[in-house]
């Protein structure tokens, strides 16, 4: 049998060309803005999000995924803002306590097994309510993004400019940080919690290597996001695989691929 | 709604007009200094203090700046300079008053602030055009998805003005230290702001570099109706082209012309060790 007579494989690459576009477009913006540990940390927030959707009986468990992820951006934030220790530290100190709480929760009574699938994460499941979740998100970053994009551009160059400007700066690095909440959160048990933020990050490092401006740098961060991704849900399928990881192994070569043509054509 | 509205043109308006200016200047039918400062603004600053925890950084300053002038801050490490800059920008909570006054008919509005910094949080590599950044701060025009044809000839005209117009399509991660310092100042003057902040770079810079950076601002405060107060850390151009300058310790330590500020007791205390210029 071919590869797209499975329908599951038909949802996963419906899956798979909303989550590559939507995560080469971020990812820009999260490399510009040295914001990488923060959406990784959020990643693995989705262990607390998923526990506490359990514990309080939510059906729908991307809606305390979401919730929490959301609540756990601004209140980083705002901590951040109060400069009482560096970003990474507050980082740190978010995602390691949002990781433990979220594996004490799960790990009673010896039931962890039956999350670690949301470590390497599950493309083959994909139903049509989370296409659906994918399409409103990928909408919401494109009206965020023609909205909001010069904006938090020029406050990831300079924020006093960026003030002096006339920028609200603290309400759009809110609602960036939300913005990545809850895409990572509607993605990461597809893409898994170990893999998610490569693929955020992949394609957007590559696109660096060959960009001369802004827009140069979005077209090769999609295209990169697209091709490794359809390719890494082919191979993942022919080698029988976990897609996420073949995914970010081919991003992963698309950015060594894009270096060394730097530094060629730099010679 | 109607005094918005008013407003609203009334803006639009001076951009027009701006951008024509910019178009003769780059014809070269008009050169720098065709319309001077009026003298009648004046910024008012009333016992500026910040203090951080229990320490007393910036302590009761207070002194006003006319437009059509170029007052420069100068002062050791430490000294609360930046801190001076910070509060005027709005990004330190301070007590006292900025106050910016037409004193023709004694009217107050915001005071529009245009802001150089020291240095950019850019790493190397970055894929950001000089226009991507320029049109990211001063239009609505997104930049990731085109290339406006209009609003490009308008950064353009401005980089010009500045010696700056073949550097737009540069990333500006390769731009040298003084290209980017002429860009952001391109930047900072588009919309033309009531007063220019600017903190001078302490290195990266040479000196013809320095040199040139200090022409165009006196040319810019002989063009346009602004104030400009610039930190600087070079003694011998500040003693050249300044109009006026705050020796700053905490508080304002000595103010008056160049001459006036190195002949006194303050100056020579910060600046002279064993009787040699620092």
């Amino acid at each position: 049998m071919g590869i797209f007579d499975y329908d599951f494989m038909k949802n996963a690459f419906v899956a798979i060309l909303l989550i590559a576009p939507l995560f080469g477009i971020m990812g820009t913006m999260v490399v510009n803005n040295r914001m990488a540990f923060f959406s990784d940390a959020l990643g693995h927030s989705a262990f607390t999000g998923l526990a506490l959707g359990i514990l309080l009986g939510i059906s729908d468990k991307d809606v305390s995924m979401v919730i929490f992820a959301i609540v756990f951006a601004l209140l980083l934030n705002y901590i951040k803002h109060k400069n009482v220790a560096s970003a990474d530290t507050v980082i740190s100190v978010f995602s390691s306590l949002s990781v433990a709480v979220g594996l004490a929760l799960l790990s009673r009574n010896g039931n962890f097994s039956k999350y670690s699938v949301m470590l390497v994460g599950d493309i083959l499941n994909v139903t049509v309510s989370d296409i659906v979740k994918l399409v409103i998100a990928l909408a919401v970053t494109i009206v965020v993004w023609l909205f909001c994009y010069n904006g938090l551009s020029g406050i990831g160059i300079n924020k006093s400019i960026a003030k002096s400007k006339g920028i609200p700066v603290i309400l759009y690095e809110n609602i960036f940080a939300c913005l990545v909440a809850v895409v990572v959160m509607l993605t990461v048990r597809m893409a898994g919690i170990l893999i998610i933020n490569a693929l955020l990050i992949l394609p957007a490092a590559a696109a660096r290597n060959i960009s001369g401006n802004a827009r140069e740098y979005h077209l090769y961060s999609c295209i990169g996001s697209v091709f490794s991704g359809i390719t890494g849900l082919v191979l993942s399928f022919y080698l029988d695989a976990a897609a996420g990881p073949m995914i970010a192994i081919v991003a992963a070569i698309l950015f060594f691929v894009t270096f060394a043509a730097r530094e060629i054509g730099r010679k | 709604m109607r005094s918005k509205k008013l407003l609203q043109k009334n803006k639009e308006l001076e951009e027009i007009i701006e951008d024509e200016r910019a178009a003769l200047f780059r014809s070269g039918k008009m050169k720098w200094g065709s319309k001077a400062a009026c003298g009648f603004h004046r910024i008012e600053i009333n016992d500026l203090s910040v203090k951080s925890g229990n320490t007393v950084i910036l302590d009761k300053i207070s002194l006003s700046i006319y437009c059509g002038k170029l007052t420069v801050v100068i002062g050791k490490n430490g000294a609360g300079k930046s801190t001076f800059i910070k509060s005027i920008l709005g990004e330190r909570s301070y007590s006292g008053s900025i106050v910016f006054r037409d004193i023709k008919n004694n009217t107050v509005s915001r005071l529009k602030v245009g802001y150089v910094p020291q240095k950019l949080d850019i790493e190397p590599n970055m894929p950001l055009s000089v226009y991507d950044m320029a049109a990211g701060y001063i239009s609505r025009v997104p930049v990731f998805l085109r290339k406006d044809k209009k609003l490009y000839d308008r950064i353009k005209a401005r980089l010009e003005m500045f010696d700056a117009g073949d550097l737009i399509d540069k990333r500006v991660c390769d731009l040298s230290g003084g290209e980017l310092q002429r860009v952001l100042l391109t930047i900072a003057c588009t919309p033309v702001p009531n007063l220019l902040l600017l903190d001078e770079p302490v290195s990266g810079i040479d000196r013809n570099g320095r040199e040139l950076f200090y022409k165009i601002l006196a040319d810019l405060k002989k063009s346009y109706d602004l104030s400009v107060i610039l930190v600087s850390h070079d003694l011998d151009l500040m003693a050249q082209y300044a109009d006026d300058v705050l020796l700053v310790d905490r508080s304002v330590i000595a103010r008056g012309t160049p001459e006036e500020v190195m002949a006194s007791e303050a100056f020579k205390k910060t600046f002279m060790v064993n009787g040699a210029k620092e």
